[in-house]
Parts: structure tokens; C-alpha cells; sequence
């Protein structure tokens, strides 16, 4: 006996049988955690700046800390169990991106070494990076032209 | 030339001509699943995801196995007098049921239906049986939610948001040993009487977050055939239970199959939603080739021995895509195969 439904009529129905993400909820945990994440590496970045080191250098560590700390929660599962809840708050940050190549380490170790974790580690971050480049590329050559008028 | 009689029935379900005996069976389940709603139910538990292996894979591989070993222990039949071993899960090229039979040296076929496979397996094992090629075949699904992750999805540790209706992929499975004949001693059991086998439904989901509503179609379909074919309603069973539709997915199958002029009323569930607890925020509810099987062997299984069910349609679902064809952008098609299980006393029969 076949769904007597067209394929949008199928789409159509369900839709109110289909809960949808709570998006003011989500919305207010991204935002908190996201501004956690931030508020921490302001932190590091008054911690550093207070030790006297230069200014420049000193916004390479707060970057190289909050890697550090992505790194220690995703290999703990906190990040992961962290990012049920903060969405969009745990990807953005600088965090996310050392806990999607630490993830890919930690899962692809198994195949090896090479074609393993090394094959795989940035396959997440390896599109942030290829069109992060890509994009980088387009707004210098942009730069360099209306530079020359 | 003189053809064998046909055990078709209606326009394509089909009846055994002597019922195939549930002679064991064993279930294994994994520290999330443990604590869940069928806590103490099930034959062997992990506390350790890994299973003491050091990889996912090998870990499923072990359940499977291990899960095996019971169902020999349970059964007074062995490997050497098993005709059939039917096995499959959802690791590439189901390595975890290769794994999980190469140390029982029984005649083997790996099976791909997602996780719809346990009715396939039970369905051909049965027939074979019925059809007096062998007097015992094995079944066994599994599937473990880090090998799946690993398949379907992102690195584990991987920070990540899910919807509500996403499903969370069973850690455990279950295995049945079907015999030929009545039970010796006159004991009750379990038989399978009849099935259906499940036809294919597309209906342009291409959500993998919500695949229960990409096969509630096919589920709504092959139950409503089912009992057109046998001039049944819901009613005539004491349980109907789809295999991994999850929360979403029955809802969607209880407005369809009503919409079809099948109503399922109080006696439908849906495996999936009989795991978790509510706290155990699994979303949507479990899935996996391992969800319908522990769910039968774990739950099902015991109540139609003590006599508390009579009559039961089991009903596994399939999500048919692979990682690539999800990364392509297809819709998913659906597929549902329908086994009915009756409850004897052991007296009447044969």
C-alpha cells in the first residue's frame, strides 16, 4: 500500500511532527559560551601583557593558551560535551579549530601514524584553511588593485 | 514439472507453512544502554565502550563474538549443527559481524540492510528453514555508537550541536538461533510465522538528523501491506514494533498508517524510543543495526515466553546511505522488512 503523498506534500505533513532546535535557548548558550571562551583569552592576554611582554607577542601566546586548553578538553571529551550545549559558541573561537584537528588526531590514530592521523588530522579544518587562504588571496589581489589608483 | 506450493499471501507477504522456533537467544549491551530504560534486561553488559580492544571496530567486532558465545551457551544446538549464520551491522563491508563469526566456523553470509537487517536476517533465515534446507540458522545484529560515529559522522571528541530528532546510534545488538520443528520438551516458545519483505520508499529526505522521517514511508507501507494482505488490523496483535524510527519517525508513522486507514492505537512502539530515559537526552531515541535486536531479544522475546504477549509484528527500519552518498547530496530511501512472532505453548502444532 503506497503513501498516497507526493514528496512535497510529505515534507509539508510532517513538518509540525518535526521538533525544531530551540533556537533562542541555543542562541543564549552560544552566546555564553562563545563570550566564556573569549573572556578567557582576555584573560590570558591581560596575564601575559602584565608580565611585560609586548603587545604583538603577547596576543601569539593568548592564541597559542587557547589552543592549549582546546586541545586538553577535546582529548578529555569536555569539549565535546561542552559543544552539545554551546554550539556555535565552541566552533567559532579559536578552540573550535584546535578541537577539530585534535579530534581528527585522536580518531584516525588507529589506522596509523601516517595514513592515519597524519592523512587525517586536518580533515575538518583542512576547508577552514584551503578557502581561508583562498579568501586571503582574493583580498590582497582587491588591496593591491585599488592600491594602484 | 510440479512447483512447490506458493506461501505467498495477498499481494506480497508471506506465510510459513510450520512456524520456525526462536530456540535462543542473547543480547549484549553497552554502558549507555545499560543504564537506560531496559536496564537488567539484557544477557551480557560493557562497562568499557572499547570492550578491552584497542580499537572501535575491534570493539564491535568483540560484542559480536562475545555475544555469539552466549547464544551457543543458552542453545543446546552448536556451531557445528548451525546450516545458516546471518550477520550484519554498519561498519564498512560489515566487519564487525566478520569479526564477530570467523572463530565459530559455522556457513556465513554478511548482510547489508542498515539497520533494517535484522529482519532480512530473520526472514531468510527463516524461509531457508521452512524450506527444509537446514534445521538451524543463526541471526545476529550489532552496532556500536563510536563505530558509527566514525562511519556516518565526525571524529568523536568532535564539539558538536545535534538536532532534536537525530537519533543516537545503539552500542549493543542481539542474536537469535532459529531451529526447525517444535521444541523438544514442550516447553513454550517464540516462533516466526510470517513476514513481508520491505520495499524501498524515497521520499526526498536528505536530512541524516532526522532520518526517522526518512523511513517512517517505507515503515507505514510494509505495515499497512502486511495487514491488508492478512485482512488484519492493529488490534489482532499485542505489540507492533518498528525498529529505529526514534520519536519523530513513529509520530510520522502513526499519522500515515492512520491516513491509510490502518491505525495502530495503543499496541505500536517504536524500539528506539524503549531504550534511553528521557535524561539520557539521546534525542529522538536510539538506532542502529543493534537497536531492533536487543530491543527483541532484550524485551520482546521474554514476554512472549512468559505468555504476557500472544501475537507480535516486529518491524526493522533502514536508513539506506552511505557517508558518501549523504556528502553527494541524495535524499535517503527508507526500507522496512516486517517479521510477525507468535508465542506457543508447545503442545499445539506440528
Amino acid at each position: 500500500m503506497r503513501v498516497p503523498l507526493s514528496r512535497e506534500e510529505y515534507a509539508r505533513r510532517i513538518q509540525s511532527l518535526t521538533p525544531s532546535s530551540p533556537l533562542p535557548k541555543d542562541m543564549l548558550f552560544a552566546f555564553l559560551t562563545g563570550g566564556g571562551i573569549c573572556l578567557l583569552g582576555q584573560l590570558f592576554s591581560e596575564l601575559f601583557l602584565s608580565l611585560g611582554i609586548e603587545e604583538k607577542t603577547a596576543a601569539l601566546l593568548t592564541s597559542a593558551a587557547l589552543i592549549a586548553v582546546g586541545m586538553i578538553l577535546s582529548v578529555t571529551g569536555l569539549y565535546a560535551k561542552l559543544a552539545r550545549y554551546g554550539g556555535a559558541g565552541t566552533l567559532l573561537p579559536i578552540t573550535g579549530f584546535s578541537n577539530s584537528m585534535i579530534s581528527a588526531a585522536v580518531e584516525f590514530k588507529s589506522e596509523g601514524m601516517v595514513t592515519g592521523l597524519g592523512a587525517n588530522i586536518f580533515r575538518i579544518a583542512g576547508p577552514v584553511i584551503v578557502y581561508g587562504i583562498a579568501a586571503g588571496i582574493l583580498y590582497g589581489a582587491v588591496y593591491w588593485l585599488t592600491g594602484l589608483f | 514439472m510440479n512447483l512447490p506450493t506458493l506461501k505467498k499471501r495477498g499481494k506480497g507477504s508471506f506465510e510459513l507453512s510450520s512456524p520456525v522456533r526462536i530456540e535462543a537467544a542473547a543480547s549484549a549491551a553497552g554502558p549507555f544502554e545499560k543504564k537506560g530504560r531496559l536496564r537488567g534486561a539484557f544477557d551480557l553488559t560493557f562497562d568499557d565502550p572499547y570492550l578491552g580492544e584497542k580499537t572501535w571496530e575491534k570493539a564491535e567486532g568483540s560484542l559480536a563474538r562475545r555475544t555469539v558465545a552466549r547464544l551457543y551457551e543458552k542453545s543446546s544446538l552448536s556451531p557445528a549443527e548451525t546450516d545458516f549464520f546471518f550477520a550484519g551491522d554498519l561498519e564498512r563491508q560489515c566487519m564487525a559481524s566478520t569479526q564477530g563469526l570467523l572463530p565459530y566456523d559455522v556457513p556465513y553470509c554478511g548482510l547489508y540492510g542498515a539497520c533494517s537487517t535484522f529482519g532480512e536476517g530473520l526472514i531468510l533465515a527463516s524461509a531457508l528453514l521452512d524450506g527444509g534446507f537446514g534445521r538451524a540458522a543463526g541471526v545476529i545484529t550489532t552496532s556500536h555508537f563510536s563505530t558509527a560515529e566514525r562511519e556516518y559522522r565526525t571524529p568523536l571528541v568532535y564539539g558538536k550541536q545535534r538536532q532534536p530528532s537525530a537519533q543516537h546510534t545503539v552500542t549493543g545488538g542481539g542474536a537469535v538461533l532459529l531451529a526447525a520443528g517444535p521444541a523438544p520438551d514442550g516447553e513454550p516458545y517464540a516462533a516466526v510465522t510470517r513476514f513481508r519483505v520491505g520495499r524501498m520508499r524515497d521520499m526526498g529526505i536528505a536530512d541524516p538528523g532526522n532520518m526517522g522521517a526518512a523511513m517512517a514511508p517505507a515503515a507505514a507501507e510494509t505495515l499497512t501491506g502486511f495487514l491488508e494482505d492478512f485482512g488484519r488490523k492493529a488490534d489482532d496483535y499485542d505489540l507492533i514494533l518498528t525498529g529505529d524510527l526514534g520519536q519523530v519517525g513513529y509520530e510520522i508513522v502513526r499519522d500515515l498508517t492512520g491516513a491509510m486507514g490502518f491505525p495502530l492505537g495503543g499496541v505500536y512502539d517504536d524500539c528506539g524510543r524503549l531504550l534511553y530515559h528521557e535524561e539520557q537526552d539521546a534525542h529522538a531515541g536510539g538506532s542502529g543495526a543493534g537497536c531492533s535486536s536487543l530491543v527483541f531479544v532484550a524485551s520482546v522475546l521474554p514476554r512472549l515466553l512468559r505468555g504476557e504477549l500472544k501475537r507480535v509484528l516486529l518491524a526493522p527500519t533502514g536508513a539506506l546511505l552511505s557517508a558518501v552518498s549523504l556528502l553527494q547530496g541524495e535524499s535517503i530511501p527508507g526500507i522496512c522488512h516486517l517479521i510477525e512472532v507468535e508465542a506457543r505453548s508447545g503442545k499445539e502444532d506440528f
